[in-house]
Order: C-alpha cells, then structure tokens, then sequence
C-alpha cells in the first residue's frame, strides 16, 4: 500500500493506499471516479480502457498506478479543452456519428487522438496500424477510419 | 387491431410529470389492444410522452438504447408528424414504469415497429392542437392554417407562430380522436429519412457517465460474484475466512442459487472497497465445487454425434420429430433428375459486448430495491428481482442505463439478480462486476447445430423437393433451446412444393439463448448456401433460380403482412444484383455470390465479392445490401446497422466459436475469441427498397445473408464450398 501522487489531465491528485500492483484504470475508474476509461478485457486485448501517458496511448488495464506517477495522464474527461471546445477528433466522431453503443469509443478516441500527434497525415495502413489495439464490437471501424481521415485534415488546417 | 389513447394532461397533472411553473401542452399516447381493451380500459398507459412548454418541445425516448439508436429514431418519428424542426426538439429518457411507459424492451427488432404508429398519432394529435390553438388567436379557420419547423402558418397573410408560444392555449383544448387525423405521406416527410446524429452523442465522445458500469453511489462497494466453471456446479465450502482478512475486503459469504440458471447460480459473493481488491479476494479464494448435477457440455463430441445422426437412417434426413410435411417428397426425389445432398454446421457463439455485465443495487427500507442493470429488459428485470427477492413490483425501481452493447445478451437479467441477492445479504449498496472471463463463460449463448440438406430438381432445373434434417439442442428432451428450433415454414421453405423437416434433439445442459437474429443468424448459412448448390447443380443463374422460386407476389403464409413477401423479396435481389453489377466479368480467383434472408419481418439481399487465394485467405472487396423495411426513420442510423451487420457477421463467420469441454468453456477472452479489428473491411453499399409497408426493425435482418453471400462467392471463386461455421474449421480466414 503506497500513497500515490498522479498528475491526471493537468491535475495533481493524491491517492491513498494504493496496491503496488493496482492497475490504473481501477484507480482512475474507482478512486477518481473517472468512468470515461472503460473496463473490457483486462488483457490488453480490446483498448477499451486505453488513456495517454505522456501523449503515448496505453492500455490502462495493464500498467500499474504506481508506474505512472512520473508522467501526464490524459484520460477521455481531459481531451477537451477547458472552454468545453472539442478536440478535432471528438468533434469528427460527432460529424461521422461513429458510435453504436459507444462503449469502446472512449479508447477509439484516445488511440486516434494520439496517432494524430505523430502523424498527421495517416495512411489506411498506418491508421490500420495504430487502430489495431481497439475493438468495436458493433462493427464501426468504416466511419471510424472516415473520422480520423476528417480529423487529420481539420488539424493540418489548423497547422 | 389496435386503437389510440391519447390523454391531455391538467395543469396539477403537468406540474407533477414536468416540474414545470409554465404549464404548457402534455401528451400521452397509449395503444390498446381491443382483444384486452375491457381489462385495459381503467388504466392508462401512454406509450409515448410529449411535453411542450414555452421551453420548448421535449420527447421522451422510452425504449432502451443498446447502440441501435432508437434514443433517436424513435423521438424523429413523433417529431415528423408533429412537424417540429429536430433543432428545436430535446429528447428526455423517460424513466421504467410499464404503466406510464407501455412495453419497453429492446429486442427482436421490435422497438421501431412497436412505436410506429403511437408517435405518429401522437405527433399528429398535438400539431392539430397547436393548429386550433393558433386559429383561435388569430380568429381565422384552422382549416387555413398549415405548420412547419415548429411554427403554425396562417397561409393566407403569412402570419407564423411558435409552438412554445402556442403550448398554454394549446393546453385548453380538447384531444381530437387520433384515428380521424390524417398522417403524413411518405413524399410528405421533412425529417424522416434523413441523416440525424445520435442526440447524446457528445456524452460518448467526451467520456460522461453513460452506462451501468459508470455508475456510483454513495457508500458504494464493489463487488465480485464467482460461480462453478462447470455451469450449474454448487459451493461445498471455501477458505472465506483467510479471504475475509485480506486487505480492502469488506465481506464473503456464499449464496444458493434459485435453481434456474438465466437468474441466480450458486456462488460466492466478495465484496470490497474497490474492484481490484475484490480482484485480489478472488485470486485468493479456493473453492470446492460439487459438481454432481453441473453440466458436461462437450462440443467436439457433440458435433461429432450430430454429424453420425446426420448419416443414419440411409436417407440421413429423418429425425427423430416431424417439424412439418407437405407435398409428395417421396416422389419428387424419386423422380428427379437430380438430387443433391450436404450438411452445414454452425458453432456456439458469445454474444461479446464490450462492456462486461455489473450492476449497482441498493437495498431499500422495508425490503425493496433500486438497482442500475443493463437490461434490454429493464421491466422484466424489476418483475424477475422482485420475484427472486419476495417483494412486491413496486418495492424494485429499475434505472434505465444505456447499454455497451446488447445483441440479445441482455434479455436475461441474471447480473441483475445476483445483484440484488448480494446487496441484500450484504445490506449495502454494491457494484457488481464480471469479468471478462466471467461473461465469455457465464453466457446465454447462440446455440451451435447441424443441418442435413437434401434437395431434388426436376427435368426444368427447379427445386421439386426439399428434405431437412436439423439437429439441435434440449436441456430437458422437451423444450428446444431458445434459438435453436428450425421454424416449420423458415425462409424459402413455403416456396418448394415437397418439404419434409425433421429434427433430432441431443442434450444440452448449459443456458443458450438469443443471439443477434436469433435462429436467423444460424440457420441463413445453411440454408442459403444449399440453394447455391442446387442451383450450381441444376446449371442455373442463382439470381434467376431464386426468383423463379419466388414466382408472383404473394405473402407467405397469405394475406399476413407480418410474413415473407415474394414480392419484396425478389425486389432487394433485383436491386442487390443491379447495384453489384451481378453477372459482370471479373478475373479469375474473384467472384460474386449472393444471398436472401427474411426475419424480424424485414427483406436482406447482399452480394459479396470475394477473392481466395492459394492459402484460403479470403478478400471481402464490397458488400452490396439492399433492404426493404418499409420507410427508413433516421438513415444515418440505418446505414449504421447495416454497416455493423456485415462487419459483425464477417467477424463471426471467421473465426468465433465457444469449444465446450467436460462442460468447461476453452474461449475465456479475447485472445482465444476473435473479434474483428479495424482493417481490410469491405466497402459496403448499401440500397434501402423504400415503401408503405410498415417498418421492420433494422438491428439484426442485415446480418443473417452475411455468411452464406461470402461463402457463395467463394464458391464461385474457387470452386471450394465451406459447409461449417466458422470458417477457420475448414482452414479459411478473412
């Protein structure tokens, strides 16, 4: 049990007690009440829970707490800006009207949001590539592959 | 028969339901069977609720949201005939209550069809007296008066008003009988068949609260439920004592079950400050199970017994019970001039959805309960806890949530029950999660089978005969898993003039249950693709074989709109092989193949092109699917469903099945159980055949033609027919 100091979208948060091997989506999930990162697997295997550590997307499932006290976390809650504006890609998620039950959509989001950092103009393969982490039970990957496409020409406007 | 209840409520009425000082227009429409209208007559029930006020106008979306959209669709319907500008309206979810609510269930593609015509004729009740109120105002005749984006317009001198400036005047009127409106013509629709974004689409996007597992309440704990890997196994004892003592555990306890494996199995609860700590209890907990009533479920050897009934009896296609007979089939195959016979298998599937089951209970004083499940059931999961808790209906209140995925899963409200069995041992507010390997073998599966097929061709190429032999599935000798049983009159058989369909039925012990188009999803593969063989045998062009089959419009069984219409059907294969380009040159290795199915009162024709190489991969390049359910709501989301149909069936035709072993489950999660992932899908083309027959549901009649259109396009690609689901069985994959 350790006392945890995290640095959650911009935010110093404390922990307490915290397991060595908790792994963050349960603390992010129940201790921060941060529900937007979502449990599917436990595996690493479907991306549900996938939040950033230092812009790098990760399964938040299978990285223990205390192996993230050094970095910035981002989850979902924290993609938006202060003012409530949208980040490019929730905004072409919304445009695409991506999600069925959009459970998964939060790590979609997250997975595309970091490709987008280093590669501003993807090809299908490396959107295949980078994508490939998170599944979407109700088959959305057709507009999920439109969206990011969109998103990626928003940001290059923007550039 | 139905008719139309359409209630106006009073201002106390309004205060009460609303909250709003204002006052303002509140509407309720029920529908009321006249076969149960006596007994209905005292009560009412609204099915649909629209309020509006000089807020503006609120819709309540009252049927629950497993990723289908019908948060959405189903408000746009009530909105078209109301003649609102979708901008000005704003969707509530309404609350669980079957009398204020009607029926709200999401399954068998109903909801659509359910709320049709009752948001129809409640949007069409409130436009005309939004109509009176403003002819009244303006002292001139409501017959001159027309409405559009919300607006009552004098047509005369141009005059416009709001609705929300009508709602108050609006309020004092009389309710016109509904049954004397006129409803809108298809050509008349502003909003239908439109593109509409899902109205709480940002919440997704942005990570906000949104479904069970999201979920959290004061003094919550969290909590694990683990149960027998042997379905049906019992605790004879565990270590709960060394399990208690652990850090962060609060309590473990055992629980008997109910008896009935789709509510409460036996188990032991362990319940903690977080789910990690309830994950640690469980790593620790070692339990002795007795497993001597658990089920020993084993596919391999069952399939193995299905495959040997599916030769015996010399003819293979006699089973043990008759489903139906009609014509001389004896005589059709004797005089065929060719026969052709094959037997299809399909596995067991996991429906999958992302989010694994949870639910939060908390028990109430004097006994009751008030939990949060993700139901596509949400009544039937108050009634089943109310019954498992022995309390009255009322001491339960159901939450409505939206669901991370549905696909018949959640017809079943055992996480429900368990819930609330350890909220009340507990006495605590608890969240209950599975894990994923607790849903992938806690499942109310899609049953797995065998058809043996036999079909005979007469001198002219056409089907004269038709032998069917399904084997499937009973845990008692008695009643066919849910799923599992073969209709009598399934798909094309009515069209054949001999038919025998018969079935045998081997024990199974492990719950099965609805899968998305249930039964449908199942038995198309077969069906479908045995059709290719018969019309690959007799020589013929399939797309002229199935329509000669289907000969002139009619409805099978006659005169029932709820039935296949040979007419529609022939109409999507028509509209499917236009849009594919049936018929066109294509190299060699590459091909089209074709497919029908009809369910949930809906008509699919899909046309896959497929390439195969030497290693059996298969390339989907295009799915072409044209549809016929009726007029489409909102087109955005049917395009969706279609879109996720054939991705979903792709993903289950490929490489998913459940390996049942001694009753245990091999396929524990993702890793063994392959879901589809981004890349390589096809390009997917989709042609809605738009008419006036009322509106089918489009959440699962998209998927069934999937697997055998593929299977047939490779097939013709490669001259190679795959006879078992899934593919990788038979060394394919997509």
């Amino acid at each position: 049990m350790s006392k945890l100091e995290l640095n959650v979208n911009g935010q110093q948060q404390t922990v307490e007690d915290v397991p060595a091997d908790m792994p963050l989506l349960w603390v992010l999930r129940d201790r921060l009440g941060l529900t937007g990162t979502r449990f599917g697997c436990g595996l690493a295997q479907c991306g549900a829970c996938t939040v950033h550590l230092d812009g790098n997307p990760v399964r938040s499932c299978s990285v223990p707490a205390s192996a993230a006290t050094e970095v910035r976390i981002t989850t979902i809650e924290g993609l938006a800006a202060a003012d409530g504006t949208l980040h490019a890609v929730q905004q072409a998620w919304l445009e695409y009207d991506v999600a069925q039950c959009g459970y998964c959509q939060s790590g979609q989001i997250m997975s595309a949001t970091a490709l987008l950092a280093r590669n501003a103009k993807p090809s299908d393969a490396e959107i295949d590539a980078a994508m490939a982490g998170n599944i979407c039970r109700c088959g959305t990957y057709v507009r999920i592959r439109k969206a990011i496409h969109a998103a990626a020409a928003v940001l290059r406007a923007r550039a | 028969m139905s008719h139309y209840h359409i209630q106006k409520y009073d201002r106390r009425r309004f205060l009460q339901l609303s909250g709003l000082a204002g006052g303002g227009l509140l509407l309720g429409v029920s529908v009321v069977d006249t076969e149960t209208a006596h007994a209905a007559a005292s009560t009412f029930a609204p099915s649909a609720f629209l309020q509006i006020s000089r807020d503006g106008i609120l819709i309540y979306a009252t049927q629950p949201e497993i990723g289908q959209g019908v948060r959405t669709s189903i408000p746009m319907i009530l909105a078209e005939e109301l003649d609102a500008a979708w901008k000005d309206v704003e969707v509530k979810v309404a609350g669980i209550d079957a009398k204020r609510y009607g029926v709200q269930t999401a399954g068998g593609s109903t909801a659509t069809p359910r709320s049709w015509n009752p948001m129809r004729r409640a949007g069409a009740v409130a436009r005309a007296m939004l109509i009176e109120a403003a002819a009244r105002n303006w002292n001139v005749a409501s017959t001159d008066c027309s409405t559009r984006d919300s607006e009552v317009i004098h047509v005369a001198s141009g005059r416009r008003v709001h609705y929300r400036d009508l709602a108050e005047t609006a309020a004092t009127l009389p309710v016109p009988d509904a049954e004397t409106l006129r409803l809108k013509s298809r050509a008349e629709y502003r909003l239908l068949n439109t593109r509409v974004r899902a109205t709480d689409g940002r919440d997704l996007v942005t990570g906000r609260p949104t479904y069970a597992s999201d979920v959290r309440i004061p003094g919550m704990l969290y909590a694990m439920y683990v149960k027998c890997p042997r379905i049906g196994g019992k605790v004879r004892s565990a270590n709960l004592d060394d399990v208690r003592r652990l850090p962060g555990v609060v309590d473990a306890f055992a629980l008997e079950g109910n008896g009935d494996l789709t509510e409460l199995k036996p188990g032991i609860a362990l319940i903690a400050r977080d789910t990690w700590s309830a994950l640690g209890a469980r790593r620790a907990l070692r339990i002795e199970w007795d497993e001597s009533s658990a089920a020993s479920d084993d596919w391999p050897s069952t399939l193995a017994k299905a495959r040997e009934l599916a030769q015996a009896g010399g003819d293979g296609a006699s089973g043990n019970d008759l489903i139906a007979e009609r014509g001389d089939v004896a005589a059709a195959f004797a005089s065929a001039k060719k026969t052709v016979r094959a037997s299809y298998s399909y596995a067991f599937l996991s429906h999958a959805q992302l989010e694994p089951q949870n639910c939060v209970a908390r028990p109430l004083e004097g006994g009751g309960m008030e939990l949060w499940p993700p139901s596509q059931t949400p009544q039937r999961a108050q009634t089943t806890v109310a019954k498992l808790l022995g309390v009255a209906e009322g001491n339960v209140t159901i939450h409505p949530q939206r669901l991370g995925g549905g696909f018949g899963r959640r017809l079943n409200n055992d996480v429900a029950c368990e819930a609330a069995a350890i909220a009340a041992r507990a006495q605590a507010p608890i969240k209950l999660q599975w894990l994923r390997e607790d849903d992938m073998t806690n499942d109310v599966v899609r049953a797995g089978g065998l058809m043996a097929l036999q079909g005979a061709l007469d001198d002219g190429g056409r089907l004269s005969g038709w032998r069917n032999h399904q084997i499937t599935f009973s845990p008692d000798g008695k009643r066919i898993v849910s799923g599992g049983a073969l209709r009598a009159e399934e798909d094309f058989a009515p069209l054949i003039p001999a038919v025998r369909v018969t079935r045998s039925v081997l024990p199974w012990i492990s719950p099965c249950g609805f899968w998305r188009a249930p039964g449908s999803s199942a038995f198309a593969f077969p069906l479908q693709s045995f059709l290719h063989e018969l019309s690959v045998a007799a020589g013929r062009d399939h797309l002229e074989f199935l329509l000669d089959l289907l000969g002139e419009p009619r409805w099978l069984p006659p005169a029932n709109a709820g039935a296949l219409n040979t007419g529609r059907a022939a109409g999507v294969l028509r509209l499917a092989a236009e849009k594919s380009g049936w018929g066109k040159r294509l190299p060699k290795g590459r091909a089209l193949g074709m497919a029908f199915y009809f369910s949930h009162t809906a008509h699919v024709a899909e046309v896959a092109e497929v390439s195969v190489d030497a290693a059996k991969h298969i390339t989907v390049h295009a799915v072409t699917v044209a549809v016929d359910v009726g007029p489409i709501v909102n087109l955005n989301g049917a395009e969706a469903q279609c879109q996720g149909s054939v991705i979903d069936g792709l993903s289950a035709m490929a490489a998913q099945q459940l390996t049942y072993r001694g009753g245990v489950i091999d396929e524990k999660n993702f890793d063994r159980y392959a879901l589809r992932r981004i890349g390589k899908e096809p390009r997917i083309d989709i042609h809605f055949l738009q008419s006036d027959f009322p509106p089918s549901g489009l959440g699962e009649p998209v998927l069934p033609p999937v697997a055998p259109a593929v299977c047939n396009a490779v097939y013709s690609a490669c001259g190679q027919r795959i006879r078992s689901l899934p593919i990788s069985a038979e060394g394919f994959s997509i």
